[in-house]
């Protein structure tokens, strides 16, 4: 569990950071907290011939606050969330999400784009970021874009980032009203990967739900159905949850994931989601 | 400070250096010109070696099975009725069998360069069939793991002993249930690790391993090695946990050793967390059917059980294969009155890593057996979970009782135990909460277990003498010697990494002696201080390494009182040795004066003094059968239904150890044990595919039960002294694990009993909740 060798560099600035990884694309990792890269070097699951450590760059720690968003620069870690030093553009929601990652010792350094770059997907951030509907500015020697969170990632370890390409900043719509929210996470114990992660966001005096699942055996998808199901929830009865049962069915099937579930499987995810529900529709 | 005897809740010495990071355990040891080694490990659970390449111009550095001359193969061939031999390769020969063996080793300059050698090995296998399931593997047909045996059964055990059909015949209710302890691994936070070191002045290898047993290390470093054992020392220093994992000796502690003497550097191995996770996942691993026969009012007549471990591929050593399902037919009677027990254990060979024992040989999985039959059965009288207990504890007037078994359980009142915990977890209160149900939803459930623990057993008929295993405790030893400054400092050969032994032998010392436990240094971990004791384990080093403080102590004072005497110029009679002083008629002289006498002013010394001097060296012979603890558990649960999880609400425990050293200590052995016990029933699982590859070679996949997942258990201690031990003590450091399987798995079952659903599997995870609430729907 030693790290193969590798070549160190600590640019100064971004845009040295995106010269080094332009120039060794393919070869070269973006270390940030390190808090999923490091396992990886030990366990020789990475084996880069580069770390370009972007851990220190000022410009990935901005937080600033737009007429439509809140910007969150890719170096903040969880713990600055968790601890209401970034302001919250979720009514509560981020802080809570960060809370709950792993221990205080990972928060500390770990950062909400690393989290994002890595998707793995049991993580906490990207059903959060999909669900509120926030745009990811990516950058690199060749320029910049901006993407939606919810094609961000096109698998188990796969984003759209090009080798050359590094997550900037979050960027949160901000609302006039800040959304209603409702999140439920299943694990073995707290902190741990999600087995199952539900995110509900209603916006519009209820006329909009978004809901995202995620979880170990779950890369985050999109719920359209179930949200749809709760848009229309005014009130929460029994009736309600046999309601997000059938929308999560359906959204399942139409993500062609119903077979790969248990029954067991299946119910966790529903629990789940209907926690979620339940908790933004009551606030 | 002065006296602080036995009894007194005294804060442990060591926390210190533990709590600021001060410890020094195996991997803060660097000699200077030292290599690290790393094992290539096999990617298949079971598979042929075809060929194997070493990496060019590194052949020296890299070694097989066959590089290793001299070295033999382990082997603990124990003396069980048809058992069959496994040898325990130091590396692989010819076949792997299972995920993780050691193929070969490298060394290099350090650790990183050492796996970069492991990447250029080459290594061409033949996958094979593996055999993963112990049911399966007993079937005609099954893939064998051992090509030259004609099954896949290391041994079977009968055991039949008391009237077992005239129960039968008497049986008004007779319950039978199956369950299944999953395999998981033991999870000290620091790994096994050892460093070799060969001294040419002295011709002795040093070696320092993280053991919970250095004597019996040197002796099979010895066997294995074919080296003297004067030639050999080892020296186990601070060991960051071990749980029984660390009393076993493992093939690349011998490789290493063997690698520092053919190269004359010290080498280093420290096993890191993915070959914990996978080498080690070595414990557990039952499956027990069990039937109660009883009369009409519950009272058990008989048991028959079956008892089966998955044993996996080899017999380590010094536990060889067989002991954990053997251990269990003698003990399924739990603490119950029953005089019948009929039991078959089996013990079946698979592409797994050895079974080694984890906090008791077996307990946890037989008290799970017996616990849960007790509760099937107050389902089947239809009283409450505490009173078929109560109904079959042995009671205190049949003390000191003898089992069916022959077990003597010396003293205590198991009743009163039971009682204690049904008052302070409020049974009452807990059905009247169950009756009105929860707002949340959550099933509410409540269990107990009761069990004892059988610790620091010696050598006995019915103990590890008649098995013929390689390492029969009984004996132990300590020196205790008074410094020319009036201090002690006690030698033992007995273990500690987490037990507190500096603290409580210390204050066996003082009690013995009167010194302040401040002054009293304790060694251990070194056969260069300790020759002899067979180490920690079992629950026996208060009992037993504590017993020859004592015994020490007590013969320390004969010298220092004469010694005394003489400078107060009073008769032997005369004197009375107490709180680190020599009292007289007239006035007292104190250790420090005495010491000084002795190792300064000779002159000072009676003319007939016994040149043996300030130090004793006495020994310890622990009763036979070993002395019984025992343990009442209860818990309260909450189920959600919906997502599986089990919460814990509260958690009792009434213990007796005897006679409390340090109740603090006593105390955080529970808490831990508890935390243990926890990890098996809700959390810890070694999984495999069916091709035998581990899913759960990270602490991702492997969950452990963290500072939150632990209640604010509440303790009760009895107190009932053995007749058999110093101070009438008793073990306790398994306690803790045994009982909460069972406990928390009743409490989950009360829970889902209205809904017709049973879990008798560990861990109880969501999943396995959520599936058995679907089974019991599905059969409606």
């Amino acid at each position: 569990m030693k790290p193969a060798g590798f070549d160190y560099a600590r640019p100064g600035s971004l845009d040295e950071a995106l010269r080094l990884l332009g120039d060794n694309a393919g070869r070269g990792r973006l270390l940030a907290g390190g808090q999923s890269l490091g396992p990886m070097l030990n366990l020789r699951l990475a084996t880069p011939e580069l770390v370009i450590d972007i851990g220190r760059l000022r410009e990935l720690q901005r937080v600033e606050t737009t007429d439509g968003a809140l910007v969150i620069g890719a170096g903040v870690c969880h713990a600055d969330i968790e601890d209401g030093r970034v302001p919250d553009a979720a009514g509560g929601m981020l802080r809570r999400v960060a809370a709950g990652i792993a221990y205080r010792a990972v928060r500390n350094r770990g950062t909400i784009g690393g989290s994002l770059a890595h998707a793995d997907p049991a993580a906490d951030w990207p059903p959060v970021m999909i669900a509120l509907g926030a745009e990811l500015d990516i950058a690199s020697a060749r320029g910049r874009r901006r993407i939606p969170a919810a094609d961000f990632a096109t698998g188990v370890l796969a984003t759209v980032l090009e080798p050359d390409e590094m997550i900037e900043a979050i960027r949160i719509p901000r609302a006039a009203n800040a959304p209603r929210w409702g999140h439920y996470k299943i694990a073995a114990k707290p902190g741990d990967f999600a087995e199952s992660l539900a995110v509900v966001v209603i916006h519009k005096n209820g006329a909009v739900a978004q809901a995202v699942l995620a979880g170990r055996s779950q890369v985050p998808i999109v719920l359209s159905e179930t949200g749809r199901a709760i848009a229309g929830i005014r009130a929460w009865s029994s009736d309600q949850h046999a309601a997000i049962a059938t929308g999560l069915d359906a959204d399942l099937a139409q993500h062609g994931v119903d077979a790969q579930f248990s029954p067991e499987d299946r119910a966790i995810h529903l629990a789940c989601v209907s926690r979620a529900a339940r908790e933004a529709i009551a606030s | 400070m002065a006296k602080a005897g036995v009894g007194e809740r005294l804060r442990r010495k060591e926390d210190e250096r533990f709590l600021y990071g001060r410890g020094q355990y195996v991997s803060d040891i660097a000699l200077p010109g030292m290599l690290h080694a790393v094992f290539l490990r096999s990617p298949h659970a079971h598979a042929r070696i075809k060929s194997t390449r070493k990496p060019r111009g590194r052949e020296a550095r890299v070694f097989f099975a066959a590089d290793l001359e001299g070295v033999k193969p382990i082997r603990s061939s124990p003396n069980f009725p048809g058992f069959k031999g496994a040898d325990f390769p130091v590396l692989a020969v010819g076949k792997v069998r299972y995920a993780g063996e050691a193929v070969a080793m490298a060394v290099a300059e350090s650790p990183a360069a050492a796996e970069d050698l492991l990447r250029d090995i080459e290594v061409e296998y033949e996958p094979l069939d593996a055999v993963m399931d112990m049911k399966r593997a007993v079937e005609p047909g099954s893939p064998r793991v051992h090509d030259e045996w004609t099954d896949n059964v290391f041994c079977e055990m009968r055991f039949d002993v008391g009237d077992f059909e005239a129960a039968t015949k008497a049986a008004k209710h007779v319950v039978t249930r199956e369950c299944r302890m999953n395999r998981q691994t033991p999870m000290p936070l620091e790994g096994r690790a050892c460093l070799a070191s060969h001294d040419r002045r002295t011709d002795e290898v040093t070696v320092y391993v993280s053991t919970q047993v250095p004597v019996p290390a040197q002796i099979g470093l010895s066997s294995f090695l074919g080296i003297s054992q004067r030639r050999l020392r080892v020296i186990s220093p601070d060991v960051g946990g071990a749980f029984g994992l660390k009393t076993f000796l493992d093939g690349e502690t011998v490789a290493v050793t063997w690698a520092a003497l053919h190269l004359g550097r010290p080498v280093r191995w420290i096993q890191d967390r993915y070959e914990h996770l996978v080498c080690d996942a070595n414990c557990r691993d039952h499956w027990y059917r069990i039937t109660g026969y009883a009369n009409a009012e519950g009272k058990l007549l008989g048991i028959d059980c079956e008892a089966w471990c998955d044993t996996g591929a080899y017999s380590p050593w010094p536990w060889p294969a067989g002991i954990e399902a053997g251990t269990a037919p003698s003990n399924m009677q739990g603490p119950y009155d029953v005089q019948a027990v009929r039991a078959r254990a089996m013990t079946v060979a698979s592409n797994k890593p050895p079974v080694q024992p984890y906090r008791g040989v077996a307990r946890p999985g037989v008290c799970f057996a017996h616990e849960t039959l007790m509760d099937a059965l107050a389902l089947a009288v239809g009283c409450e979970p505490h009173e078929i207990r109560l109904r079959n504890l042995v009671r205190p007037e049949q003390m000191p009782y003898r089992t069916v078994s022959k077990k003597l359980l010396d003293s205590g009142d198991y009743p009163e135990a039971m009682r204690r915990a049904v008052q302070m977890i409020d049974v009452t209160a807990v059905r009247a909460r169950q009756r009105r149900g929860e707002p949340d939803g959550r099933r509410i459930g409540l269990g107990f277990a009761a069990f004892y623990e059988q610790t620091a057993y010696g050598t006995g008929p019915f103990g590890y003498s008649a098995w013929g295993i390689e390492l029969v405790p009984g004996l132990e030893p300590a020196t205790a010697r008074l410094t020319g400054d009036g201090e002690l400092v006690v030698d033992v050969g007995v273990h500690s990494h987490g037990q507190g032994h500096e603290t409580i032998f210390a204050q066996i010392a003082s009690e013995i002696l009167g010194i302040d436990p401040e002054k009293v240094t304790l060694r251990y971990g070194d056969t260069s201080i300790s020759t002899a004791g067979t180490g920690t384990y079992t629950s026996r080093s208060t009992v037993s390494g504590g017993g020859a403080v004592a015994t020490a102590c007590k013969q320390l004072k004969a010298p220092i009182a004469r010694i005394g005497a003489h400078l107060l110029q009073a008769k032997d009679s005369e004197v009375e040795v107490r709180d680190g002083r020599v009292f007289g008629p007239k006035g007292s002289v104190s250790f420090a004066e005495i010491g000084r006498a002795w190792y300064h002013h000779p002159e000072e010394l009676p003319p007939n003094v016994d040149p043996q001097g300030l130090t004793a060296v006495a020994g310890y012979k622990a009763v036979d059968g070993g002395v019984f603890s025992y343990s009442a558990h209860g818990v309260v649960v909450a189920v959600d239904t919906d997502t599986g999880a089990v919460e814990i609400l509260d958690y009792v425990i009434v213990e007796d150890c005897g006679r409390m050293v340090n109740p603090l200590l006593v105390e955080g052995q529970i808490i831990g044990g508890l935390a243990g016990g926890i990890g098996n029933a809700l959390l810890e699982e070694s999984v495999y595919d069916e091709r035998g590859q581990p899913l759960s070679a990270t602490l991702a996949d492997y969950h452990v039960p963290g500072a939150s997942s632990i209640p604010d258990v509440r303790i009760a201690h009895m107190e009932t002294p053995s007749p058999f031990s110093e101070f009438g003590m008793k073990g306790v450091g398994e306690s803790g694990a045994i009982g909460p399987p069972a406990a928390i798995a009743n409490a989950v079952n009360d829970a889902l009993c209205p809904l017709g659903a049973e879990i008798l599997e560990t861990p109880m995870t969501p999943k396995r909740v959520l599936a058995a609430i679907r089974a019991a729907r599905e059969r409606r």
